[in-house]
């Protein structure tokens, strides 16, 4: 961590985001520049081109295997839009019902103080280990650096956070962090990290999960504190739910003194019920898995049943920034399955490490730019050809196509006010307006482009290499040579006026 | 301020002063399966739905669940198992134990790990979604009972068995610690390829009385 005080990120409403310099809500580079170095690695659009669309197979089956899922999709979306009407009220019941049950609830206002808390907790209780269950609101604020910084061994549980985690690399994916790799980089890595792992491994995926069951094993049953996030928390009961496949998440959740839970403040849900709606969504569109192995729940703690220390810290770190704005609250709604990153034509190219944001994807370009304020992210919003697939998969049907929209228009007008002179391409585009609106205008525009085939010496697109500003606008996009002639030109040779 | 007045004012503030009222939740959504619990029907669709999962299922009358559970105990672990190496929840029915197994009691929740099969029974199953739910009962067993032996038995009866998965929450109780279990552990972490067997038990088998 540094010592020096970042400065302060921008706010919406006079709500503030996520704080700089802590967490993983920002790149290093833009998108556009991460993303130039992964379109060229072969392997990597093989592996994510393989894995993607395996799981969008699995998904689509076991989603049309439900005659009603149109009915469940749409009660999930009104069960989020009425639960953040009311977060506040829904907030405040969760954390009565959990303290009437024995738990201790923390909350957050951001990831610094996430951290501090649950740094506390932990040397509290006179351990130097943690085992974890994987969560992203804990990769969001940067949990593992925290504790790591404060002397603590931080233990990845699930497979694919294990992989990431030992191969010193950066999750990809909300759902299978480590979808970047194929089965012989995995072997590659178990073979390099873990301790007295057989030699003769091989990169089976069944006999890369047993060496990591070997290496947990232990470790599991010597942990005295656990570190998990929460997918729902029901209100009404103080009921918390981790939904998981491998067990691993069973085992923290089960096994040590105490458990300390991360959530995100959005996910709450009022009643018990309204996992109906959710346990039928979630599973089908993220693993595509009618039911994930295990699903556990649990309120408070249980005499001579699991930790008999609970701590629930609720998080906010730009959550009530997002909130504030209503066009982009619905990004809140996710129920973070990765259903929009495994149809996205740009992650499925790009992949996750070029949106520079533990939440990549789709949803990822529209919550982590709010969360950190549209300038800290200002090239997610771009991150995308609004084709609309992800709001066709969303089961809670987040309209991201329009959020990303409003988040372009924000940003443009952000650095409209920021800049004394227009940019190149606010002036190109005013120009556009008025050429289109001036009949005689838009034919005399047309002939003059016609000296971009001369440019183009017979091929199908434009040079990349343009000189700016129109660079700017060719870098990422191809600008299709002019025609010969324009369509009224043709429509008039051919019929007459 | 406090973070939770704060995380609460700012709440407050995003959503504004017009606090009009959230829209109503319409639920038309299949409620139930239309089939009634333990319908000879649903047992053949939990029956199919668990071993889609690559679990096994075996089917017994009620009286011979002890029997059926030794049978499955001979899959799960091989002919030569002997009752020591079975541990099973101190509510179990007496008459579907193993004679002479280790019943569990308070010891301390890792020495589970010893065993190498435990035997519980269930609150109730889903056969949409080939769901089984343990529920800290008595009769399920605590938590880790379920998840440190490498080889989980579990005992369902017909009238535990439901449609669909509105049917089988409102047949719980969310104040206890469950544990809703399909199939084995399993990951799809490595190129999404499905592998059954990883922290949990590696073999589920279940057996379905009536």
């Amino acid at each position: 961590m540094t010592a020096t005080v970042p400065p302060k990120a921008p706010t919406f409403l006079g709500l503030p985001t996520a704080p700089r310099g802590v967490g993983h809500l920002r790149g290093d580079q833009s998108f556009p520049d991460a993303a130039r170095g992964a379109l060229r690695d072969g392997q990597l659009r093989a592996n994510l081109g393989h894995a993607t669309s395996t799981i969008r197979g699995k998904r689509a089956k076991v989603v049309d295997e439900l005659p009603d899922w149109a009915q469940l999709r749409e009660a999930g979306r009104a069960l989020k839009a009425a639960t953040m009407a009311r977060l506040d009220d829904h907030l405040e019941e969760l954390e009565r019902q959990v303290t009437a049950r024995g738990g201790v609830v923390h909350w957050a206002r951001d990831a610094n103080e996430a951290n501090e808390i649950v740094t506390r907790l932990v040397q509290a209780t006179g351990t130097s280990e943690v085992v974890k269950v994987k969560s992203m609101a804990t990769q969001e604020i940067g949990l593992n650096e925290a504790l790591e910084a404060a002397g603590l061994d931080v233990f990845e549980t699930d497979l694919a956070e294990l992989i990431v985690q030992l191969g010193e690399d950066k999750p990809s994916h909300i759902l299978v962090p480590a979808i970047h790799k194929n089965r012989a980089e995995i072997r590659e890595i178990f073979a390099r990290t873990i301790p007295g792992v057989d030699p003769d491994l091989t990169d089976d995926p069944r006999q890369l999960a047993m060496a990591a069951r070997t290496h947990l094993r232990e470790r599991f049953l010597r942990a005295r504190v656990a570190v998990s996030g929460a997918n729902f928390a029901v209100a009404e009961t103080g009921t918390l739910t981790v939904v998981e496949s491998e067990g691993n998440g069973r085992m923290c959740l089960t096994l040590p003194e105490t458990l300390i839970t991360v959530m995100g403040i959005e996910k709450v849900v009022p009643t018990w019920r309204d996992l109906e709606v959710f346990l039928q969504l979630l599973p089908r569109s993220s693993t595509g898995e009618r039911m994930n192995p295990y699903t556990s729940t649990w309120a408070g703690v249980t005499p001579g049943d699991g930790p008999q220390e609970f701590h629930l810290v609720l998080l906010d770190n730009g959550r009530t920034a997002v909130l504030a704005d209503e066009v982009g609250r619905e990004a809140l709604h996710c129920i973070r399955c990765s259903a929009c990153l495994n149809v996205c034509p740009v992650y499925e190219r790009a992949g996750g490490h070029s949106y520079g944001s533990v939440y990549p994807g789709p949803i990822g370009a529209v919550l982590s730019p709010m969360l950190t304020g549209v300038e800290d992210n200002a090239s997610l919003p771009f991150a995308s050809s609004l084709c609309g697939a992800c709001y066709d998969v969303c089961p809670v049907a987040i309209d991201i196509p329009s959020i990303l929209v409003h988040l372009r228009a924000e940003h443009v007008e952000a650095v409209a006010r920021d800049r004394e002179r227009p940019t190149a391409e606010a002036v190109a585009f005013r120009g556009l307006a008025k050429v289109m609106s001036h009949p005689r205008l838009w034919h005399l525009a047309q002939r003059a482009s016609r000296l971009g085939r001369l440019i183009a010496r017979g091929k199908p697109t434009l040079p990349n290499a343009l000189p700016p500003p129109v660079s700017g606008w060719t870098r990422s996009r191809d600008l299709p040579t002019p025609p010969r002639e324009t369509f009224v030109e043709s429509w008039v040779r051919e019929h007459g006026s | 301020m406090s973070a939770r007045e704060e995380v609460l004012s700012r709440v407050r503030q995003a959503l504004g002063a017009d606090r009009t009222p959230p829209e109503e939740v319409v639920r038309d959504y299949r409620l139930t399966d239309g089939r009634p619990a333990g319908d000879p029907a649903l047992l053949e669709l939990l029956v199919d739905r668990v071993e889609d999962y690559q679990a096994t299922v075996l089917r017994c009358a009620p009286a011979d669940v002890g029997a059926t559970v030794r049978a499955a105990l001979d899959q799960g672990l091989g002919s030569g198992w002997t009752a020591g190496d079975v541990v099973v929840a101190p509510g179990l029915a007496e008459d579907w134990r193993p004679a002479g197994c280790d019943v569990d009691d308070d010891r301390p929740a890792v020495q589970l790990a010893d065993r190498a099969a435990s035997v519980t029974a269930v609150a109730v199953a889903v056969a949409e979604t080939g769901t089984l739910v343990l529920d800290g009962s008595p009769a399920c067993g605590r938590r880790a009972l379920s998840l440190l032996p490498d080889c989980l038995v579990c005992v369902v009866t017909a009238d535990q068995v439901v449609g669909s998965v509105p049917e089988g929450l409102g047949r719980l109780d969310p104040l206890r610690p469950l544990t809703m279990v399909s199939g084995p552990s399993a990951t799809s972490d490595i190129e999404l390829q499905r592998v059954e067997g990883v922290h949990g038990p590696r073999t589920l088998l279940v057996v379905l009385a009536g």
